[in-house]
């Protein structure tokens, strides 16, 4: 069965978690999360590309982040990475560049527990500022979400049509 | 973005690189799902988020799930390869 992913976000609270199971050993999925040219091949949306202007993955380092819709749309993340342990821990700050005023950040923690048969558990909790920051944020992943579900409905129409 | 503030549906155009007729028409469609208001002050109209309305809103995280769905299938592909090199390398 396919390895599922919970996005658990209680009403009222400002905090989000998105667990998930890989089936690889957590070194792995670790690197995947703190090596740029590993990070690139995964992070972007569906219909996103993703472009890095700089991830200096240590405790103390920052990052800057950009993605690009198909139509040229751009939106940019930065935060400064407050602790990395290879390979359990990231803790790091995240904000969007695209809101009308700055200083909505949230504090995200990623931790990669080791499962029994080289398997590991991801758990990525986002601490807001308020729930709204937290909402705002769902809804706004929510915009490209419909574009990338949008997007597929035409190519599965474009094989159809074939 | 109105989470953050309140703003008039002009407010909420600028930000956009939209028609003011294609914000009015999101506008009106959440308006009568009930997930913004409208209150007027004075000259202004003023847009309000509904946010206990969006919990109300089938599964509102499941498009946010999505996001992560497709983006977790690609990085299990990413690992299948890295794995298969790291075997490779092993083989060696």
């Amino acid at each position: 069965m396919k390895n599922q992913t919970k996005i658990i976000a209680e009403k009222g609270i400002q905090e989000l978690f998105i667990t998930r199971e890989f089936n690889a050993p957590r070194e792995l999925v670790f690197r995947a999360f703190n090596e740029s040219e590993l990070l690139l091949q995964w992070l972007g949306g569906c219909d996103m590309t993703m472009k890095i202007d700089h991830f200096d993955s240590r405790t103390g380092g920052s990052y800057r982040f950009i993605h690009c819709t198909a139509t040229g749309q751009e939106f940019s993340f930065n935060g400064v990475i407050h602790d990395v342990t290879a390979p359990e821990r990231i803790i790091r700050t995240f904000e969007f560049e695209g809101l009308p005023e700055r200083g909505h950040v949230s504090l995200e923690t990623a931790t990669f527990e080791a499962l029994p048969d080289n398997r590991t558990k991801l758990t990525i909790q986002s601490v807001f500022k308020s729930v709204s920051d937290r909402d705002g944020m769902v809804a706004a992943g929510v915009e490209h979400g419909v574009t990338d579900s949008h997007q597929r409905l035409d190519e599965l129409f474009e094989r159809l049509l074939k | 973005m109105i989470a953050h503030q309140t703003l008039t549906p002009n407010g909420v155009a600028d930000n956009f690189d939209l028609s003011r007729q294609a914000i009015s028409k999101h506008i009106k469609i959440l308006t009568e799902c009930g997930i913004i208001t409208i209150t007027q002050q004075g000259r202004e109209r003023y847009c309000f988020i509904q946010p206990q309305k969006m919990d109300e809103v089938a599964d509102w995280l499941a498009d946010f799930r999505k996001i992560w769905e497709s983006r977790f299938d690609k990085l299990d592909n990413l690992l299948i390869k890295m794995q298969s090199k790291t075997d490779n390398d092993k083989s060696k």
